[in-house]
C-alpha cells in the first residue's frame, strides 16, 4: 500500500466518523485558532509599539540624567539633575559634534492651563525650536516656536490636538490667550496630531520656550537643568557616531575620567524597541503557552478517538492482518488516520484564526498579524500533534495478534 | 454435491507434526488443539469436521499461521512456519492463503471491489490492476454487477461469494474456510460450495471446515476431530480420492 493510498484510506476512515471526527477536530481547530489570535496580536502590538516608538522622530537619541548602573548599583535613571542647558548648547555646536543634526533640550512637569473658565491640566513642555524637526512633529494651524520666541522668552505656547480641543472645543486657538501656571501666553500653533507613545499621549501637552518655562512658570531647578535632551543624529548611518559625539562631549563637561560610570543615559529607539519586544514577546509567549494548552488538550483528544477508533475496528485490524499487512502497514494506517484528523482540525484552525483575526482586531482596534509562516507553522504543528497522539494508538494496533483481534467481538 | 476429479499431486503442503495449541487464561490452561499429526497435499479438498469446541477454528487458526502453535511443528509448502517473522507471516498469509470466514469479515465501509482488492494492496500490486483483478474475480464468484454494492447492500450468500472472490483474488494455492455455510441458507450453501468446488478444480487445496455432513461430502477427505484430537481422517468416497491416514 502506497503513501497514497493510505491517506485515502484514513481519509474514509475520518469520514466514515463524520460527528466524531469533528468532535475531535473541534479540539485542534480552538488550539490553532487561539494560537493563532495570541500570536497575532502579540506581533500586531509589536508593530504598533515599533510604530510608536519610531514616531517619537527619526534616528533619535535620548539623553537623561544618571547612569542606569553606578559602580554596580542601579542608580535611578533620571532622579540625578545632571544635565543642563550648557551641554544642550554645546552638543548642538557642529564643530564639537559634526554628527547630530538637532538638540532639543526639555523640562516637563504637569502644569494647569486655564481659558476663561476652563481648566485642563496637562503636561507643560519647555523645549527649543529644534524640538519639532527632532520629534517629528509639524504643526496643523499657526507655527512652531521660533529660536527668537527662545530667546526673547516670548509668552507664547503651542498646544496638542487634544489640549487644543480640551480648552477651545471647536473654536480656532490660534491667536488666543491661555494662562499656563497662571502666566498668561498666546496661542501661537496647534500640533497634528501624533497619538501615543511610550513618553505618553503626545497630543495633550503645551510646548512654550525653555527659557519661559525656565523662568516663569517652573521656576527653581528648572531655571539651569533639563530633564531630557533630544538629540537627533544626521542620518541612520551616523546614529552610532552620534551617540559617541554626545557620550564624549557630556563626559567631558561633566568631568568625568571614568567612560563606564557616567552621570548619564543615552538611549536610542532600538534600545526602547528592544525593550518593548522583549516585554511583548515575553507576554506573547505566556499567552501562547495557554493557548499552546489547549492545543495540548486536542491532541489528547486526538489520542482519545484513535485508541476508541483501534479498539472499535479491532476485528477490521484483524483482518486486514489475515489478509496480509505487516505491523508496519497497520501503524503507518493509523498514525495517517490520526495526522489527517491533526491536519483538518488544523485546517479548520487557521480559518478560524484568520476569520478571527479580522473580527477581533477591528472589535479592538488593535491590528493582529497573520504572517503565512505562522500559519504554515500551525498546519505543521496540527499534522505534528496528530502524529505525536496517534504514536500509541497506531502501535497498540500494530502490535494486536491477528487472530485475538479477528476473534474479538 | 459433485466432486469432480481432484489433482492431487502428493506433493505435501501442510505437515503437521505433534503440533498444539493451548490456551491459558489465568490459571486455567485448556487444550484446544493437542498434539496433532496432519499431512494435507497440494490439490486436496479436506473437510474438517467435529462437534463445537473441539478445536477445529483453532486448528484452521496454526494452518492459516494467524495464531501459533504452542508445541510441534508445522511446514507450509516445505517452510517451518514457526521459525518464521511476523513480517514474513504476514506475506504467507497475503500470498499463499486465502480465508473465508463464517462471519463474511467484509469491511462495511467499501465496496465489494474495494473489500475484494484489499489483499491485492498488501501485495503491492498497482492501483488499475488491482481493479481489473478484483472485478474479474467478483465475475467469477458471479457478483460483476454488484461491485459497487456495500456489503450492507448484499444478501449473506452474496457477501459470503464477495469474501470467496477476496481469497481468490490474489490466486492462493491453499483456501482455508472456517464455517463459510454456517450462516447461509441451503441455496447460498450451494452456491459458496459450488465456488469451492470449482476453485479445488482448479488445483487449489482447500480445507474446509464444517459440522454438517452434507457440507463435508463436497470435500474428498474428511478429517474429524474430537476435544482437540483427530479422530479419523478418510477419504469421502474410498477410491475417489488419494487419502491417506496420517494419524498414528
Ligand atoms: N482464545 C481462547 N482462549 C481460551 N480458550 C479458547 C480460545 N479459543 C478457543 N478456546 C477453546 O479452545 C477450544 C477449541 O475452540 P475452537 O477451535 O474455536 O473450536 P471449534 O471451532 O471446533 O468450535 C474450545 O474449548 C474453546 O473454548
Ligand atoms: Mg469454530
Amino acid at each position: 500500500m502506497n503513501w497514497w493510498e493510505t491517506i485515502r484510506t484514513g481519509y474514509d476512515a475520518v469520514r466514515a466518523h463524520r460527528l466524531r471526527s469533528a468532535l475531535t477536530m473541534l479540539g485542534i481547530l480552538i488550539g490553532i485558532a487561539a494560537v493563532m489570535l495570541t500570536v497575532g496580536l502579540g506581533l500586531g502590538a509589536q508593530a504598533t509599539i515599533g510604530a510608536q516608538i519610531n514616531s517619537l522622530g527619526s534616528n533619535l537619541l535620548v539623553v537623561t540624567p544618571g547612569s542606569a548602573t553606578t559602580n554596580g548599583v542601579r542608580g535611578g535613571q533620571g532622579s540625578a539633575a545632571t544635565l543642563t542647558l550648557a551641554d544642550a548648547t554645546a552638543l548642538a555646536d557642529p564643530q564639537v559634534a559634526p554628527d547630530v543634526a538637532g538638540v532639543a533640550p526639555t523640562v516637563q512637569r504637569p502644569g494647569p492651563l486655564a481659558v476663561a473658565g476652563t481648566n485642563w491640566t496637562t503636561s507643560v513642555v519647555g523645549t527649543t525650536e529644534d524640538w519639532s524637526q527632532v520629534r517629528a512633529r509639524t504643526v496643523s494651524n499657526g507655527r512652531f516656536l521660533t529660536a527668537e520666541d527662545v530667546s526673547g522668552k516670548a509668552a507664547v505656547v503651542v498646544l496638542g490636538s487634544t489640549t487644543a480641543s480640551e480648552l477651545f472645543g471647536e473654536e480656532n486657538a490660534v491667536g488666543r490667550t491661555v494662562t499656563v501656571s497662571g502666566v498668561p501666553m498666546t496661542v501661537v500653533g496647534i500640533l497634528d496630531p501624533g497619538g501615543s507613545s511610550p513618553l505618553g499621549d503626545q497630543d495633550d501637552q503645551a510646548v512654550v520656550p525653555i527659557s519661559v518655562a525656565a523662568e516663569r512658570i517652573f521656576g527653581g531647578a528648572a531655571r539651569t537643568t533639563v530633564q531630557t535632551i533630544f538629540v537627533q543624529a544626521q542620518s541612520t548611518e551616523a546614529l552610532s557616531a552620534a551617540h559617541q559625539e554626545v557620550s564624549q562631549l557630556l563626559l567631558a563637561m561633566h568631568r568625568i575620567t571614568d567612560p563606564t560610570a557616567p552621570d548619564f543615559t543615552i538611549t536610542t529607539q532600538q534600545s526602547i524597541l528592544d525593550i518593548a519586544n522583549s516585554i511583548t514577546g515575553a507576554l506573547t509567549a505566556v499567552l501562547s503557552g495557554i493557548a499552546g494548552i489547549s492545543l495540548l488538550v486536542g491532541g489528547i483528544g486526538v489520542m482519545n478517538i484513535m485508541l476508541v477508533s483501534v479498539t472499535e475496528r479491532i476485528r477490521e485490524i484483524g483482518l486486514r492482518k489475515a489478509l496480509g499487512a505487516t505491523p508496519t502497514v497497520i501503524r503507518r494506517q493509523f498514525l495517517v488516520e490520526a495526522a489527517v484528523l491533526g491536519l483538518a482540525g488544523g485546517i479548520a484552525g487557521v480559518v478560524v484564526g484568520i476569520a478571527g483575526s479580522a473580527a477581533l482586531s477591528n472589535a479592538l482596534g488593535q491590528p493582529i498579524v497573520v504572517s503565512p509562516s505562522a500559519t504554515l507553522l500551525a498546519l505543521a504543528v496540527s499534522i505534528g500533534i496528530g502524529l505525536l497522539f496517534g504514536v500509541y494508538p497506531a502501535s497498540r494496533a500494530a502490535r494486536l495478534a491477528p487472530i485475538d483481534a479477528l476473534r474479538s467481538e | 454435491m459433485s466432486s469432480p476429479a481432484a489433482p492431487a499431486t502428493g506433493e505435501p503442503l501442510i505437515e503437521l507434526d505433534g503440533t498444539s495449541k493451548t490456551y491459558r487464561s489465568g490459571e486455567i490452561e485448556v487444550a484446544a488443539l493437542r498434539p496433532t499429526t496432519l499431512r494435507i497435499d497440494s490439490g486436496e479438498f479436506v473437510a474438517i469436521m467435529g462437534p463445537s469446541g473441539s478445536g477445529k477454528s483453532t486448528l484452521m487458526n496454526v494452518l492459516g499461521c494467524l495464531d501459533v502453535a504452542t508445541a510441534g511443528t508445522y511446514r507450509l509448502a516445505g517452510a517451518d512456519v514457526g521459525a518464521l517473522s511476523e513480517v514474513e507471516l504476514a506475506e504467507i498469509r497475503n500470498r499463499r492463503i486465502g480465508f473465508v470466514f463464517q462471519q463474511f469479515n467484509l469491511l462495511a465501509s467499501m465496496p465489494a471491489w474495494r473489500n475484494v482488492e484489499l489483499p491485492l494492496c498488501y501485495a503491492g500490486v498497482a492501483r488499475a490492476e488491482r481493479r481489473e483483478r478484483a472485478l474479474a474475480a467478483l465475475d467469477r464468484v458471479g457478483l460483476a454487477d454488484r461491485s459497487d454494492h456495500r456489503p450492507g447492500e448484499l444478501s449473506g450468500g452474496q457477501q459470503q461469494r464477495v469474501a470467496v472472490a477476496r481469497a481468490l483474488v490474489t490466486e492462493p494455492a491453499l483456501l482455508l474456510a472456517d464455517e463459510p455455510t454456517g450462516n447461509l441458507d441451503s441455496t447460498a450453501t450451494a452456491d459458496v460450495l459450488g465456488l469451492l468446488t470449482e476453485l479445488h478444480a482448479t488445483g487449489r487445496t482447500v480445507v474446509l471446515i464444517t459440522h454438517e455432513d452434507d457440507v463435508a461430502a463436497a470435500a474428498g477427505r474428511v478429517v474429524r476431530l474430537h476435544d482437540g484430537t483427530v479422530v479419523s481422517d478418510e477419504p469421502n468416497r474410498p477410491g475417489a480420492h488419494r487419502a491417506r491416514k496420517v494419524l498414528s
